[in-house]
């Protein structure tokens, strides 16, 4: 059988992920409904996927530009919730130390909340002890499948958002998602406090008219600086050492 | 409301979000062995920002949607309460979407 001769790691890693591309599916078709939604042209709104293919960043950057928000805003507001990928990057470069320069960068681009998580787990199971290649193979099986599944959805998305019409209030489909995300990444108290105030700065960032749509920005930054707060005056171990436990 | 952005403006967010987006992605993965490890203080700092972004980003759409905080006749912050409850329990995409989107639609088309 064909699927007998891929190497054993390749085989490992699509069935590892096979489970989250289900859930990355419907964000994927909001990323394409959404984009032609907010007045994006169907080949822009592929471009945004394959350029930058990063969710949560894309989703953001649609919905600013629907609102016509200052395009620095727009940048900069993607590059914030981008940041969280320098953890990843840091915890996982020791594992792709001996890749060639092209590997890493290959890596690099398809560097995902799921490729993360999936692959740092497969990696630190003692049982396994994967060699370079092995490692390289599994982190690419699972990223190369939810970077085909991601485009494939945010084509899908364009074809069917743009025969939705606008009173079912297609674009409400964002926020939504963001909630999805939200509520599993609140796994402490001081997580709490950093949603809390990043929330309610950002409200108030929409209801006192913040120019340039920055108050998703501060709402960012205060949340986070909140969080740290509250993680040294709570002083309690926070029993989580994930990584952002966003999808 | 469609964006009034020209394709080459659009196309400047695009291709410049997607180079910063892969420095940060690419940033340890290539340097490692220069730099070895991220302050401690910096990690701890970035644990926060999903948290934080994504409740700034959740917040406004649900309690002010029309720029505004409003909790009487907003369907949008019930539409919202509906999927929190479904995410909490199933902790899926899925279903928080269908539920918050079914809801707001029974809201705003009646029953």
């Amino acid at each position: 059988m064909f699927r007998s001769r891929l190497p054993a790691e390749v085989r490992r890693g699509v069935r590892d992920v096979a489970p989250l591309l289900v859930g990355v599916a419907p964000f994927g078709l909001v990323a394409g409904a959404a984009a032609v939604d907010a007045g994006l042209t169907p080949l822009q709104a592929v471009g945004l996927s394959v350029v930058v293919f990063a969710g949560a960043s894309q989703l953001a950057a649609i919905d600013l530009f629907g609102s016509n928000a200052e395009l620095l805003v727009i940048l900069l507001t993607g590059v914030v919730i981008n940041l969280r990928m320098l953890m990843y990057s840091a915890s996982i470069a020791p594992h792709f130390r001996s890749l060639r320069s092209a590997w890493k960068s290959l890596c690099a681009y398809v560097l995902t909340d799921q490729a993360y998580a999936l692959s740092i787990a497969r990696y630190t199971d003692a049982t396994a002890e994967l060699d370079a290649t092995e490692r390289r193979r599994y982190y690419l099986a699972a990223g190369g499948s939810l970077w085909i599944v991601w485009q494939c959805c945010t084509i899908l998305g364009i074809v069917v958002g743009a025969r939705v019409p606008d009173a079912w209030g297609l674009s409400f489909a964002v926020p939504l998602v963001f909630l999805s995300l939200l509520i599993p990444a609140v796994t402490s108290k001081p997580k709490a406090v950093a949603a809390l105030v990043g929330g309610g700065v950002a409200v108030a960032g929409d209801v006192f008219a913040v120019p340039l749509d920055l108050g998703l920005i501060l709402g960012g930054l205060a949340g986070v600086v909140a969080g740290v707060l509250a993680d040294e005056w709570l002083a309690t171990p926070d029993g989580d050492a994930d990584a952002g436990g966003a999808h | 409301m469609p964006t009034e952005y020209g394709p080459l403006a659009v196309w400047s967010v695009v291709v410049a979000l997607g180079l910063a987006t892969f420095g940060i992605r690419a940033s340890f993965i290539h340097l490692f062995g220069r730099i070895d490890d991220v302050p401690d203080r910096a990690t701890n700092a970035l644990r926060f920002v999903p948290p934080a972004v994504f409740a700034a980003l959740v917040a406004p759409a649900f309690v002010a949607p029309e720029g505004a905080i409003a909790v009487v006749g907003n369907e949008r912050l019930l539409a919202g309460v509906v999927a929190a409850g479904v995410t909490w329990y199933l902790d899926d995409v899925f279903a928080t979407i269908v539920a918050g989107m079914a809801t707001l639609w029974l809201l705003r088309f009646g029953i």
